[in-house]
């Protein structure tokens, strides 16, 4: 699958971290791993900053982070106007591992420090993304 | 304190709505303001840099237009871009080269003209000023990328909506009394109280950013004319000196960001970095601009130069500290939140503004007898920090 499918809307059309929106397809949101060094890297490099291979696995992402900080926003950006309002959020799994993304429409009352988990989520147009919900 | 480089001519636009020219006639009367501030004739200028963000104009490697337009060919020129810190890193650029002996005095001309477009295809450009692989898919903007530090720096640090209201308050009794910004309003508390009807301040932007809490996009140009010591006391007779530059980078992606409740890494970085090379730190600051191109932005500045300690922005703040009368005045030409943020010439606007502070002609803005100035600008989210420290003769 193209990378063009990921997101709302994707501005990327390809990139050697492709395999991800394949993932998300399989029901998977998963980083990259340098097979080298052991760094590991989300969202997914195909080439590690750490010792400079190019030699990645894939891992899948803790089931549990906590939710550190988020916003709602209540205007969008031109493409994104029929979405809003809408909440970003930053989840830390530790390990220096972190994810941003939208919470799910059905996400109440967000707080920081909330157990929350990421999951795939597929659009009606075919777009496919991950998302945040509840742990 | 090395004294090498000067400013020795400064100029700004009004920053306005809807500016009637094109962006070679906005950055042309930032120009002439400056030169005319040198007495300098174009052959005087050894080369010009120019310093936007793209894709709000359609003119491509602008710099050349530009230059044109300005009068500075055959002289060397070329365009510089850290988005909204475009033209503090023009000027130091154009220190470095004044610096190596390649120029003997240099023009650094920021400039943007937004109103080109909508205020949606505007945040949609800003939005990419981020990771367009990883984040621009899920509808980022800059109000909302804000909005992620204010969350996590309310919740720790005991800073309240009230207290970035009053960042407000402060920048518009300044916006009020600068002729050039494009907000020239006061504001007042009620305006931030959703429980009044016409509270003009309180509607939600990205929580808890309110569009009080947001700057306002205009159309402006700002000109800083840099020289070497030779030139400087040959064209201005109060040339004020670059005494210290800093500068970092972090990260784009807001998943490898640390702690979001601490503020910009990229202000702390650059600011030790100016500090050092300047041999003064915080204390020995007179007058201050920082990047409030959102109100808890401002409070984060604070901390990253050192002003207050990391978490306690609100202080300064709560004690009126940093107005005019404070112990360290910042931002008393209204900041962003009042004269307006045209991307490209911001940086430029604020180094103008301490370049007057220093000569003692900032008019009903001027502090008393400043020494020592500083400008902090913040290129996109925290990911371009820039510090430049300013002495006078």
């Amino acid at each position: 699958m193209g990378f063009d499918k990921f997101g709302r809307k994707s501005f990327t059309s390809f990139t050697k971290t492709g395999k991800f929106v394949d993932l998300l397809a399989e029901g998977r949101v998963e980083g990259t791993v340098c097979k080298q060094c052991g760094a590991k890297y989300f969202p997914p490099r195909a080439d590690c900053a750490q010792c400079l291979s190019k030699e990645m696995d894939w891992f899948e992402l803790p089931k549990k982070g906590t939710l550190e900080t988020f916003t709602t926003a209540m205007y969008a950006p031109f493409g994104f106007e029929a979405d809003a309002p809408y909440t970003m959020a930053v989840v830390d799994f530790g390990a220096g591992i972190k994810a941003f993304a939208r919470l799910s429409k059905d996400f109440a009352d967000p707080k920081i420090g909330m157990d929350v988990t990421v999951r795939p989520l597929k659009y009606d147009d075919g777009q496919i993304t991950f998302e945040i919900a509840k742990a | 304190m090395a004294k090498d480089v000067a400013v020795i001519g400064v100029g700004q636009t009004y920053f306005v709505r809807g500016y009637e020219g094109s962006i070679r006639e906005l950055a042309f009367e930032a120009f002439r303001e400056a030169m005319q501030d040198a007495n300098l004739t174009a052959k005087d200028v050894d080369a010009s840099i120019f310093c936007s963000a793209p894709e709000y104009d359609k003119q491509r490697s602008p710099a050349g237009v530009l230059a044109e337009y300005l009068g500075l060919v055959p002289q060397p020129t070329f365009y510089v871009e850290t988005v909204c810190s475009s033209s503090t890193v023009g000027v130091k650029i154009g220190y470095s080269m004044i610096k190596a002996g390649l120029h003997d005095i240099v023009v650094v001309c920021g400039f943007q003209k937004m109103s080109e477009i909508t205020s949606a295809e505007s945040q949609e450009r800003m939005g990419r000023g981020g990771d367009i692989q990883w984040e621009a898919p899920f509808g980022t903007m800059m109000p909302a990328y804000y909005a992620l530090y204010a969350q996590a720096y309310l919740a720790k640090n005991g800073l309240t909506l009230d207290d970035l209201r009053d960042v407000r308050v402060k920048a518009a009794t300044y916006g009020q009394i600068n002729e050039r910004a494009v907000y020239r309003k006061g504001v007042k508390p009620a305006d931030f109280d959703p429980s009044n009807p016409d509270a003009k301040m309180a509607g939600p932007v990205a929580s808890p950013l309110r569009v009080g809490d947001c700057c306002a996009n205009a159309d402006g140009a700002s000109c800083i004319i840099l020289a070497n010591a030779e030139k400087a006391k040959i064209f201005q007779k109060k040339p004020v000196w670059i005494l210290g530059i800093g500068a970092a980078s972090e990260v784009v992606n807001m998943a490898a960001r640390p702690d979001f409740s601490k503020g910009l890494q990229v202000a702390k970085a650059a600011a030790g970095v100016a500090y050092k090379m300047a041999g003064v730190g915080p204390k020995d600051i007179s007058v201050a601009e920082v990047h409030d191109c959102f109100t808890i932005a401002e409070i984060m500045a604070y901390e990253g130069l050192g002003f207050a300690p990391e978490g306690d922005g609100k202080s300064l703040i709560r004690e009126k500290a940093t107005y005019k009368e404070g112990k360290i005045p910042v931002n008393v030409d209204g900041g962003l939140l009042s004269k307006g943020h045209p991307i490209g010439a911001t940086g430029g606007s604020q180094i103008r503004t301490i370049v007057l502070q220093l000569r003692d002609e900032a008019g009903p803005m001027q502090v008393k007898d400043p020494q020592i100035g500083l400008n902090h600008n913040i290129g996109g989210v925290g990911l371009y920090g820039n510090v430049t420290i300013f002495g006078r003769d």
